[in-house]
């Protein structure tokens, strides 16, 4: 008996993770959603959801409610066992990548050696799930939508893969969390050493998770929805999370790699200490501004509400404080590190948004050109810019920065700036309209 | 032959198909058809060979139901048939007949005229740009587009009481007296209107991926446009200089000075251009006439009961979609013979066979939007 409790022991904190991030994960999700829909409504002057529940906090809730309860409709002809897995397919890949992530820096169910190769892989496995449901569906736009989804993926991936080199290169480790460490040691964030690098993958990564203006595979007003047209009720809603799990995932990784992961900025300064006071200043403004709402809400739930969501903010903000005393110092780091990293993805998935509301759709010979003639030119580029770079001024030590170092990194990434611009005059050149006899 | 199929195209261009073509089904009920239009394609791969748009999910048989109706009481029926613009429909009908009796509307009446149509030309290509914009990606323009276009509706909805079917005018003038505040209220819109067209060109004119979705799409050559009949902003983007506000002046047009804007490469974007600029332009013309609206009556004296003359009359306007033309024939009682309407969204969507040949299936619904077709008026 001991013997066992001695062998499960290391694994009970790493289940415990997993479980919370299985289990918060789809809530975040359904919160996502809410704040997209609500930073839509911003952006095109209307207000958003707001009839369930205040300002339309509920409104998660309520639509899961609906997709849970909804028929289950399984097409005549469907090939059904695999209609059915092809959504579990994708979902269990883009929750397993999470598996390596560090969203603290104790916050890890494991720190692997491939870390990023494993993320990489496993994301990766999700096409299955996106081609398989769309062959299973027996239909012609479901198939049509599925296909696209596979080629846009594919081809956006080996940008997004090079364009993460650019950053490996400059940590010489794929483990997440030594990644994170590197640039604690560096003092500065990899975006700042590979912009290149940072903008290619931050691109490609809205590419690979179909989102506008690369939306292509669920482009509603030729495609109706895609992969997912002959889905519905909770198969359909796992397709849903597994696309939102997938886009935050790529912010995870672009975090965790360019962004500094779970480092406040500037963590070496201690002129600038006074950062760690804003993690519980924004919740506690949070929580004031749920509390002057309250007493203006109509219905005596809501009230209620708002006021509960009001206390766990205040609640938050008390956390976050409290281990900013000199006895729970042992705790900051952790608790802080957690809050740092998910405003950072979050902050990257609101770029996200923003570029979906105000850009229009590629077409599917664009998006390709785009991806085959521009991104992967000017990555592979990038990276041997980078990498002659690293070989003239070898640091001293793995993710030691001085000054030429840096000078000679401003250079390779000013050259990879002038081949894309080469690239892309010459695009500009080629790009003729496609009119002619047929 | 062995390997060739047959489709149920009446056309027979369209019905033998190649080992490597299929036909798609777009519409009636598709999201970007704008209404009920269905479009048979015939593919190779994804580009379109072969076109052909099926009509009449929307026939209510207008011109029938005129011939048992007296003229008055046609006049709101126009309005059901291009019912983003109806009170352009109104007005060409109003002086077709105003031409077949002889009469002509008092100058107060045509400067009201005159001043409503341009602001529904406004509200017509604000609807067309947020759905134009909405096919091709752009989520946002639409509800910007939707925030003007309702305080144009407001305008109408204070003037006379109705949004869309408005039945705004009457034969020989005006239905109602302008209201109070209509100068206020036009220039405050006008005012702001300047400033609003810029934030939809900062979204979209020199957006790279706009110009990618629409420039060399659906291209239309002067000549190829002149021989379609198509009219409108579409003419004018293949850079022919036509309009009936200025070849043959109408209500008050010919008081005011505005430009005619034209493109040069006939192509999608050239279409959008000149779109957009037209909406200045009326924006100036409303600005205009509001400095100064004659006093006196709205109405010319036509009598209670019109009976034209025997005889027949053709009478154009430039509808925001093109030209809008109505023949009427009469044969002296209260109800006309025969009224035929030509309606701009009907023959410049002829010209959709030979703007999409060649393109994407993505353009199809780009070329579709730069039509800006009303299925109503196509269908009548």
């Amino acid at each position: 008996m001991n013997a066992l409790i001695e062998f499960f022991r290391p694994h009970l904190l790493p289940l415990l993770y997993a479980l919370v991030i299985v289990a918060v994960l789809p809530l975040i999700v359904g919160y996502i959603v809410l704040v997209e829909r609500k930073v839509m409504a911003d952006m095109q002057a209307r207000l958003g959801p707001m009839r369930v529940g205040p300002h339309g906090l509920l409104q998660p809730i309520a639509d899961a409610v609906k997709l849970l309860i909804k028929e289950d409709i399984i097409p005549e002809n469907a090939d059904k066992m695999l209609f059915w897995a092809a959504p579990l397919i994708s979902v269990t890949a883009a929750l397993l990548a999470l598996a390596a992530m560090p969203i603290g820096p104790k916050f890890q169910i494991a720190d692997l050696d491939i870390g990023l190769l494993f993320i990489l892989g496993i994301s990766s496995m999700g096409i299955f799930g996106i081609v398989l449901g769309g062959w299973a569906s027996n239909s012609h736009y479901s198939l049509l939508g599925a296909l696209r989804s596979a080629a846009q993926l594919v081809s956006y991936e080996t940008a997004a893969g090079m364009a993460l080199i650019s950053g490996l290169l400059l940590a010489g480790t794929l483990s997440m969390h030594r990644i994170v460490e590197i640039q604690a040691g560096a003092r500065v964030w990899f975006m700042f050493l590979a912009p290149v690098g940072f903008f290619i993958y931050l691109v490609a990564s809205i590419a690979e998770t179909n989102r506008a203006p690369f939306d292509l595979p669920e482009a509603e007003s030729e495609l109706v929805a895609g992969y997912m047209t002959e889905y519905s009720g909770f198969r359909w809603s796992l397709y849903f999370l597994a696309e939102y799990v997938n886009m935050i995932v790529v912010g995870s990784i672009a975090t965790t790699i360019f962004l500094g992961g779970w480092l406040r900025p500037f963590p070496n300064v201690n002129a600038l200490n006074f950062l760690d006071a804003f993690p519980p200043l924004l919740m506690l403004v949070l929580a004031g501004y749920c509390f002057y709402r309250t007493p203006k809400q109509p219905v005596k739930v809501q009230k209620g509400f708002l006021a509960a969501v009001g206390l766990l903010c205040l609640a938050l903000a008390g956390v976050l404080g409290v281990v900013l005393a000199p006895a729970a110092a042992a705790f900051k780091t952790p608790v802080h590190g957690t809050f740092w990293f998910l405003l950072k993805v979050f902050l990257y998935l609101y770029v996200f948004m923003w570029l979906r509301f105000t850009l229009p759709r590629y077409r599917f010979d664009q998006l390709m050109k785009l991806g085959w003639h521009f991104m992967l030119p000017v990555a592979i580029v990038n990276v041997m810019a980078i990498a002659v770079a690293l070989v003239l001024h070898r640091p001293r030590e793995a993710g030691g920065l001085d000054w030429g170092l840096g000078a000679s990194l401003l250079v390779s990434n000013a050259g990879t700036l002038i081949v894309a611009a080469y690239l892309a005059a010459v695009g500009q050149r080629r790009t003729s309209p496609i009119v002619g006899d047929v | 032959m062995a390997d060739t199929r047959t489709t149920s195209f009446p056309n027979a261009e369209t019905t033998v198909l190649g080992a490597d073509e299929i036909v798609i089904n777009m519409g009636p009920q598709h999201p970007s058809t704008h209404g009920v239009l269905r479009v048979k394609l015939k593919l190779d791969g994804e580009k379109v060979v072969n076109s052909e748009c099926v009509i009449g999910y929307l026939h209510r048989g207008v011109e029938k139901i005129a011939e048992h109706r007296s003229y008055q009481q046609f006049a709101p029926y126009v309005d059901r048939m291009d019912y983003v613009a109806a009170v352009s429909n109104g007005l060409g009908y109003c002086e077709a007949v105003e031409k077949l009796l002889g009469a002509e509307a008092p100058p107060r009446a045509r400067v009201i005229r005159t001043i409503l149509t341009e602001l529904q030309r406004i509200a017509s290509h604000l609807l067309w740009l947020g759905t134009h914009a909405l096919d091709i990606g752009a989520l946002t323009p639409l509800f910007y587009c939707f925030r003007e276009r309702e305080e144009i509706l407001k305008i109408v909805e204070k003037y006379c009481g109705a949004r869309l079917t408005t039945h705004a005018f009457r034969i020989g003038g005006l239905q109602y007296e302008a209201y109070d505040e209509l100068e206020k209220d036009v220039e405050r819109f006008c005012k702001d209107f300047e400033h609003k067209i810029t934030e939809y060109e900062d979204l979209l004119t020199q957006n790279r991926i706009w110009l990618g979705r629409t420039k060399g799409i659906g291209v239309l050559t002067a000549q190829q446009a002149i021989d379609l009949g198509v009219t409108g902003p579409v003419l004018r983007a293949s850079g022919v200089k036509w309009d009936i506000r200025k070849a043959m002046p109408y209500a008050a047009y010919d008081q005011y000075k505005f430009e005619i804007p034209t493109g040069r490469n006939g192509d999608t974007y050239d279409r959008y251009l000149v779109r957009v600029e037209e909406m200045r332009q009326s924006r100036l013309i409303c600005l205009q006439a509001i400095q100064n609206i004659p006093a006196g009556p709205i109405m010319a004296r036509i009598g209670k009961v019109l009976k034209p003359p025997v005889g027949e009359v053709y009478h154009s306007i430039e509808a925001p979609k093109g030209e809008l033309g109505y023949y009427i024939v009469s044969d002296a009682t209260i109800q006309p013979y025969r009224v035929r309407i030509r309606p701009p969204s009907f023959v410049n969507l002829q010209a959709f066979d030979t703007m999409v040949r060649g393109h994407l299936v993505a353009d199809v619904v780009a070329i579709i939007g730069t039509i800006d077709i009303v299925l109503g008026e196509v269908d009548r």
